[in-house]
């Protein structure tokens, strides 16, 4: 009687080990099977869903610091400079000729300087940066809210989305998919904090944090917030760009809505 | 439904009793916490190597974080993973800050390879598995509290009495010697497993609620969760501590359930039937 339970107990033990293994290699399968992802892709929708319930109907905003909080060292991620030929030319020229393209679905596409986003309304937030990665870092940003540039501009009926084409390229691909862009929906675009930031901590913003336009959306983690922004297209989908899945990184599998 | 109630009389003769110690809801949503947190773990130490350093307060440090799995290079060109926690540091290559990936050569690596999901360095991938099995633990473990509530079982399964309080030292030392409750006595949990259990039904919220100040979003609603974890660095330091303590508690949990009748344990969480020794001379 002894013996039987020690030898059973010794192959359930044998067996958790062998299943364990299975287990492993099975996860690894499974994530990279189209059809397993996107059952764990429904995830993102109920976590949009109900974090859009809990945020959107108020435009609650994050929470803000005091000067003393901004950290000393803001960590430059993802492209610290960008390559694009219009851009490398407006960077030699310290961005006086560079203008900021708004276009697609507006009644009145625009072309504007950087002395001309100066002189719209301007929010000045001490905000803190969450990184996908893990790591945050607390920043002042000074910028003109985006919802001012799109009300100039006029959104048409149809447009659900903005879209932020910028410079930089973090991935050297054939067809040109490397290339940074983001989108947010318009909930997130209105959003009092949504800003296109020209100034970080008291000076134009860094070469290495996007210069001269970054988008701030305050209320997602890090990826969303393009840098390097050189046009914002008004669209009513994002299947049609990149990869399909709205974003530099989303085409690469990160959530398109970057709230968690 | 019976419950804790003799199928046997009690007789003299000193038969085991049978008696229905789990619920079916009690018995499905253990083994679906127990696979959402053991997938929930890999997944989440996935996530943790993409930034493998722990830091208090608001904002990482990134120079001299509290916990960190980092490799440095050596001189002759090989890495040495290194663990350091409040300023001490531990060569701990193989398993820590350095392992071997599916190729075989040593890499940069907070946790080792076999027990992330996926095996490999890929944190999109880990995030979805994450939160898709989040959501699942959350709502089983709601379901579960909401049973506890409704039956008025957590006071009377896993709230100890003072007098079991005080009764802590010899429960300890009785463990120690492997000797259980037998009889009426182990038709309840006795003090340890009330404390323990209890211990866990409080380490999940929280664990959940560190989780949630992590999300810039959630912060904006509800920025009283930042002031209650101390930061955003700060609670996912407790979102790892948090689950460190419930590793612990599972493997306790594990040699437990192994030296106490593993038959009859298992037997208990899988149809709810669990077998009571009666007491003896």
């Amino acid at each position: 009687m002894r013996l039987n339970v020690k030898l059973t107990r010794r192959r359930l033990i044998a067996g958790f080990t062998a299943s364990a293994a299975l287990g492993i290699a099975g996860c690894d399968r499974l994530s990279q099977s189209r059809s397993s992802l996107s059952i764990l892709d429904s995830a993102e929708d109920l976590t949009r869903s109900i974090q859009r319930a809990i945020l959107g109907a108020r435009d609650t905003l994050a929470p803000e610091y005091a000067e003393a909080d901004i950290t000393k060292i803001f960590k430059p991620n993802g492209s610290t400079e960008a390559d694009d030929p219009d851009y490398v030319a407006a960077r030699q020229e310290n961005f006086a000729n560079w203008k900021l393209v708004v276009d697609g679905l507006v009644d009145k596409p625009l072309q504007l300087s950087l002395a001309e986003l100066r002189q719209l309304p301007s929010r000045t937030q001490i905000t803190r940066h969450d990184c996908v990665e893990g790591w945050s870092c607390i920043g002042k940003w000074t910028g003109v809210p985006l919802k001012e540039v799109l009300d100039r501009a006029g959104l048409k009926a149809d447009a659900r989305y903005i879209v932020f084409h910028c410079a930089d390229t973090l991935e050297q691909t054939l067809d040109g998919t490397g290339q940074y862009y983001e989108s947010i929906d318009l909930v997130d675009a209105r959003h009092p904090q949504t800003i296109l930031a020209y100034d970080m901590n008291g000076a134009p913003v860094p070469v290495e944090h996007g210069a001269p336009l970054r988008l701030r959306v305050e209320r997602q983690l890090g990826y969303k917030m393009a840098k390097y922004v050189m046009r914002i297209e008004a669209r009513d989908e994002f299947a049609s760009l990149g990869r399909g899945r709205g974003g530099f990184w989303e085409d690469r599998g990160y959530e398109w809505y970057a709230g968690i | 439904m019976p419950s804790l109630t003799s199928e046997h009389a009690a007789t003299p003769m000193l038969k085991p009793r049978i008696v229905y110690r789990h619920s079916l809801l009690v018995r499905v949503t253990h083994w679906i916490n127990a696979l959402c947190f053991a997938l929930l773990l890999m997944s989440g130490l996935q996530i943790f190597n993409a930034h493998p350093e722990l830091d208090w307060g608001n904002v990482s440090t990134f120079d001299r974080p509290f916990f960190s799995l980092t490799a440095q290079e050596d001189g002759n060109g090989a890495i040495r993973g290194v663990t350091t926690f409040l300023g001490h540091s531990l060569t701990t290559t193989g398993v820590l800050g350095a392992s071997r990936d599916e190729n075989g050569d040593v890499v940069p690596r907070g946790f080792p390879g076999w027990i992330t999901i996926p095996s490999y360095q890929d944190l999109a991938t880990g995030r979805r598995w994450h939160f898709f099995f989040a959501w699942i633990l959350a709502l089983n473990g709601l379901v579960y509290v909401l049973n506890l509530f409704i039956k008025r079982r957590l006071t009377r399964d896993f709230v100890p009495s003072p007098k079991e309080l005080r009764s802590i030292p010899h429960a300890i030392i009785e463990h120690a010697r492997l000797r259980f409750p037998k009889g009426d006595e182990a038709l309840h949990y006795n003090v340890l497993q009330k404390l323990a259990y209890l211990s866990v039904i409080v380490a999940f919220p929280i664990l959940i609620l560190a989780g949630l100040t992590m999300s810039p979003g959630m912060d904006s609603s509800f920025p009283w969760l930042l002031d209650l974890f101390g930061g955003r660095q700060s609670a996912r330091a407790i979102h790892f501590i948090a689950a460190s303590y419930l590793v612990l508690f599972v493997l306790v949990h594990l040699v437990m359930v192994l030296v106490s009748g593993v038959f009859n344990n298992l037997r208990s969480m899988i149809t709810g039937r669990y077998k009571i020794e009666e007491q003896g001379r």
